[in-house]
């Protein structure tokens, strides 16, 4: 038995459809060639109802992709992607969080396998936390997803990530598959993991996943300094302390199908203590404060066609997240947190089928959160959300279009203190596509989206920080976009595809923090104005080379500009936001020969700056980092195996992305999967 | 192997493309702007102002206005002291001068900076956890820090006064005294610390220690109000206390203690962020916050030390105060009295430094560093 590498496992007439919707398929032929190999494979389940033609295409990355790219976490396989920057506060137990074009981290949302993650106290995923042991696809939507057919969660972000979990798929005659992974190397990693599927009847299978992270987290990272002559001012390095982790994640699902429809239902456990490393200041290398995560979910969807016009998708799930933050340092205030975070969502989504060229969908999604924290003065708020989304496509042969309208209404209460005012927005959304040639090689679109995010609990209830008074903070965006895909049957070229976006965002109202009357007490306003002009660009193209070396390249490019234009009278108007660099890029150039594998992957971030003011003090250097691995993969008695070897950040730069906090050097990781 | 050298021109130029965008990290060099006329004779030679930097970002940055040619200098430390891995560090908080050093304490770098005055170059440094304030009698140097033992009850530690010895920076001995210690003054031999107890929200501390400088003990607690922040002694043996009040309903005030009782005074119902006491005058002003409401309050006042009678008038006075929009500190020359009033604005970016002459007229300003909020004056060499 071997394990599919799932990608385009979809047959070969869907291929175009497939390559244009689905960015980037950069391992196209290598992947043609195994599911030739697998022969018919039979679809247990899919992850998202059946599209009716996505308008606006996202950026995905399937499991070949990402298993060569040796990232750790999905933060680290989405620096790929064009549009995103990921803050990262370094190492293997670092906060990773991404902001997508530029509108804040906190219009991202995250979908695990269909349903978003919640976090109603920060309003951000930690994607560092994610790992790509099990992850089928990742994929990351500008706007939404343009399906109409989805919870009314899913119109709610200006930007989403998609994450989804391997499923299963067997062979004829195959019952098990069994997979076990060990992952080594800097860091002092050790990552062992076990995936188990089962197949227990013809329209059931189940999965099981596993995984251990221990790390000690030590990497040396140095700070080189040169004076106005250029000559060596300091250089220093060190060893980073306290960056160690432990963490544990169990996930099981079922997944079904049944006459015209299918029905998933999975439990997720991660549990976790590291160390928080902390800033690197003048006299201050290292630091105590350590952090214990405890998440918890159960999720389950079905979906069925009630008759060939009307479809149902039905989504539950709960949640309860725990958080223990300690910082035992006696030289500061000593803090001792405990966090409860609980959440239950329902949704269901309802399509109906006018004609066979338009579908309306009505979904209807109630969502309960509540937190606990034993903070001085906490105002243990509940919030009661009630998400109305109504849309409409039409597609046709060149030409398909989507509208949306969303509605949101937000009530909180709260135990003690005061709970915020109740909200209702109303937000739209629309897609269009449009080839204008008969060949379907080049196509045209264009979104608008108008979105909001609401302030976190941490924005209106932080003790000593948070502000009831906050109004949501909006994300306006508007896109044009042209894809050309081509695909060559009889050349040694064998794919080549651009894409160009060029678009304009305007964040308004937007929550940021203000001081208070020291600089250790700060506080929430919706105060702050950022227009973004950006431009993405993807390419890709394979070639054959002597019908025997497979070869892929994928590049990306971003530009942005995006500019603070909150007061005239600031110094800092109309600056580069802090953190977004101008220029920034991705490449990834692979090549598979025979058993072999090789890939090398380079990632830029321009110059920038770590300050909302442009000025030399907060300037930052662009960074850039080259990344190889080589692998095989070879069998012995029915037992597959496949060994990689990494060198990461290969030019051994010191670099930060975040101010203060360095990240690793030249690293090394080795991976040895087996199958049977 | 044509494509294969294809591939291999294709990997060469996208990494030129990207090659050669990083440089050597440099130094930030000092920025020098002209600000006023110059004034050659001028008693204070120039003034140092320490910024305090956002906490975590390592930008605590140091200034001086060199009066004698009227040129701002932003940012020299890092010039002046190449080799200091990682530059002044993070959040300044004080800086004083004693006979010819500079002292900057560096809060969250855990130490006190020590500098030549002429020319700001490192003489070495004085590790103390958690630093707050810095003053000095009798050869010594004395320290105020939160980071004192952990007391049970309390859960925050509790704070201590250090004393060091001004010549070879060694802490000679500690006293324990309230909670998260602020600034000090010295009346004859006798320490008045304020006690904030910030760290304890909301059972603040509520009082001034008073420390025998011979024996190095706290003689006594003097109740006065929660969160005390500003100690400034005055010419007859008075000092001035301020309080921050709690943001809420018990609103920031100024006390004043009388050193030969050890007791309260007087208060005076005013914002009190910042003091300054030059001659008979106290120059005092508030920015305060409330969250009940959400918004500032930011006054400006005088108090005449003398009569200890509030003045009721804004020491600004063309109006320049509505430019200001976070007060961050009050400075006052003691030769020429004019009045410095520093302005932070959004505590992450560039702050001003306001120079009025003694009738409150704005003369000059100038761009310093982020969180601009103290200053020391430099006698000049007779």
């Amino acid at each position: 038995m071997r394990f599919i590498e799932q990608s385009c496992s979809l047959t070969k007439g869907l291929l175009c459809i497939i390559v244009y919707a689905t960015w980037p398929a950069t391992n196209t032929l290598a992947q043609q060639a195994d599911t030739i190999k697998q022969k018919a494979l039979r679809e247990v389940s899919v992850t998202a109802p059946r599209a009716t033609g996505e308008v606006s295409p996202g950026q995905k990355m399937q499991a070949k992709e990402l298993g060569r790219l040796g990232s750790h976490s999905v933060a680290d396989a989405i620096r790929f992607f064009s549009g995103v920057q990921i803050k990262d506060y370094g190492g293997i137990g670092g906060l990773k969080t991404v902001d997508i074009r530029s509108m804040g981290t906190n219009h991202t949302g995250v979908f695990y396998d269909g349903i978003q993650l919640g976090n109603a106290q920060n309003g951000q995923v930690d994607l560092g936390k994610f790992s790509l042991d099990n992850m089928e696809e990742i994929a990351l939507y500008n706007g939404q997803k343009s399906n109409i057919f989805q919870p009314a969660k899913d119109f709610g972000s200006a930007g989403s990530i998609y994450l989804t979990s391997l499923k299963p798929k067997f062979a004829p005659g195959e019952k098990t598959h069994l997979r076990a992974t060990l992952k080594t190397g800097s860091f002092g990693l050790f990552n062992p993991s076990l995936l188990w599927q089962q197949k227990i009847s013809d329209k059931i299978a189940a999965s099981f996943s596993t995984e251990w992270t221990s790390a000690t987290g030590r990497y040396k990272y140095a700070y080189k300094v040169y004076d106005s002559l250029q000559k060596v001012a300091y250089d220093t390095s060190a060893y980073r302390r306290n960056g160690d982790i432990n963490a544990v994640r169990v996930e099981g699902g079922l997944n079904g199908v049944m006459n015209r429809g299918e029905w998933s239902a999975k439990i997720y456990y991660y549990n976790s203590e590291r160390g928080l490393p902390g800033f690197i200041v003048n006299n201050v290398y290292g630091h105590v404060d350590r952090l214990w995560d405890r998440d918890f979910f159960i999720q389950s969807s079905f979906r069925k066609d009630i008759t060939k016009r009307y479809s149902i998708l039905l989504n539950g799930k709960y949640a309860y997240d725990y958080t223990h933050y300690v910082a035992p340092d006696t030289a500061q205030l000593p803090v001792n947190n405990h966090y409860r975070q609980y959440e239950t969502y329902l949704s269901m989504a309802n399509q109906y089928a006018l004609t066979n060229w338009w579908t309306v969908s009505l979904s209807g999604d109630f969502q309960w959160t509540k937190l606990d924290a034993d903070l001085k003065e906490f105002s243990y708020p509940t919030r009661y959300t009630t998400l109305v989304a109504a849309a409409s496509a039409v597609n046709f042969q060149r030409f398909s279009a989507q509208a949306s309208i969303l509605g949101t209404f937000v009530n909180e209460t709260v135990k003690q203190n005061a709970g915020a005012p109740y909200q209702q927005k109303f937000t739209p959304a629309v897609f269009i596509s449009w080839q204008p040639f008969p060949a379907p090689d080049l196509r045209l679109r264009a979104f608008y989206k108008r979105i909001f995010r609401m302030p976190t609990f941490n924005d209106l209830y932080y003790t000593e920080i948070g502000n009831r008074f906050l109004q949501p903070e909006f994300a306006t965006q508007y896109d044009a976009g042209i894809t050309w895909n081509k695909t060559f049957t009889d050349k040694w070229f064998t794919i080549a595809g651009i894409e160009l976006d060029g678009y304009y965002n305007e964040v308004t109202d937007k929550i940021v923090a203000v001081p208070g009357q020291n600089q250790f007490v700060w506080s929430m306003m919706n105060l702050g104005q950022v227009k973004i002009k950006g431009l993405d660009v993807k390419a890709k193209a394979g070639w054959r080379i002597r019908q025997r070396l497979d070869m892929s390249l994928k590049a990306t490019y971003t530009f942005q500009r995006a500019q603070d234009f909150t007061n005239p009278g600031d110094l800092f108007y109309g600056d580069q936001i802090a953190y977004i660099p101008r220029n920034s890029g991705s490449l990834i150039l692979a090549a598979d020969f025979n058993n072999w594998e090789a890939n090398y992957s380079f990632i830029y971030t321009g110059e920038r700056y770590n300050g909302k003011e442009n000025k030399r003090e907060n300037y930052v250097q662009p960074w850039y980092t080259s990344d190889i691995s080589l692998g095989k993969q070879f069998s012995y008695k029915h037992t597959h195996f496949h060994i990689t070897a990494q060198v990461n950040n290969l030019a051994n730069q010191f670099y930060e992305v975040v101010i203060s906090y360095p990240m690793p050097g030249r690293n090394y990781r080795f991976i040895l999967t087996v199958n049977i | 192997m044509k494509h294969f050298k294809h591939t291999c021109l294709l990997i060469a130029a996208t990494g030129l493309i990207f090659s050669g965008c990083r440089k050597n990290e440099t130094i930030v060099p000092p920025v020098l702007t002209p600000v006023t006329n110059p004034e050659p004779g001028a008693p204070y030679a120039g003034l140092y102002m320490l910024n305090e930097g956002n906490m975590g970002s390592n930008k605590a940055s140091l200034d001086y206005f060199d009066y004698t040619t009227g040129i701002y200098h932003k940012n020299i430390y890092a010039q002046n002291n190449p080799s200091v891995v990682k530059e002044l560090g993070d959040v300044g908080n004080d800086i004083q001068i004693y006979g010819n050093k500079l002292y900057a304490v560096i809060n969250v770098s855990n130490k006190v900076e020590v500098m030549n005055v002429a020319d700001a170059k490192r003489l070495g440094k004085i590790d103390i956890l958690n630093c707050r304030y810095i003053t000095f009698a009798n050869g010594k140097a004395y320290v105020s820090s939160y980071a004192g033992p952990v007391k049970i009850e309390a859960n925050a530690p509790i704070g201590f006064v250090a004393e060091v010895d001004t010549t070879t920076f060694q802490v000679l001995r500690k006293v324990i005294v309230g909670y998260q210690p602020e600034e000090m003054a010295i009346v004859g031999n006798k320490l008045y610390v304020a006690n904030s107890g910030g760290y304890r929200v909301p059972n603040y501390d509520r009082t001034v220690s008073v420390i025998d400088l011979t024996t190095f003990t706290e003689l006594k607690k003097i109740d006065v109000a929660i969160n005390l922040h500003h100690v400034k002694a005055d010419s007859d043996g008075d000092i001035y206390v301020t309080s921050r009040g709690n943001y809420r309903g018990i609103p920031s005030k100024l006390f004043v203690i009388d050193t030969k009782r050890d007791e309260v005074k007087k208060t005076f119902d005013i914002g009190a962020s910042d003091i300054v006491i030059s001659g008979d005058t106290a120059y005092v002003y508030g920015s305060e916050f409330s969250y009940n409401t959400g918004k500032w309050t930011i006054t400006y006042n005088m108090v005449n030390v003398k009569t200890e009678t509030l003045l009721n008038t804004n020491f600004i006075t063309d109006g320049t105060e509505k430019l200001i929009k976070m007060p961050y500190g009050v400075t006052v020359n003691p030769a020429t009295k004019e009045i410095f009033v520093s302005d932070a604005k959004d505590y992450v970016s560039s702050g001003t430094l306001y120079c009025f002459d003694k009738t409150g007229k704005k003369k000059w300003s100038a761009f310093t560093g982020d969180i601009p909020g103290h200053i020391v004056f430099v006698k000049a060499n007779k």
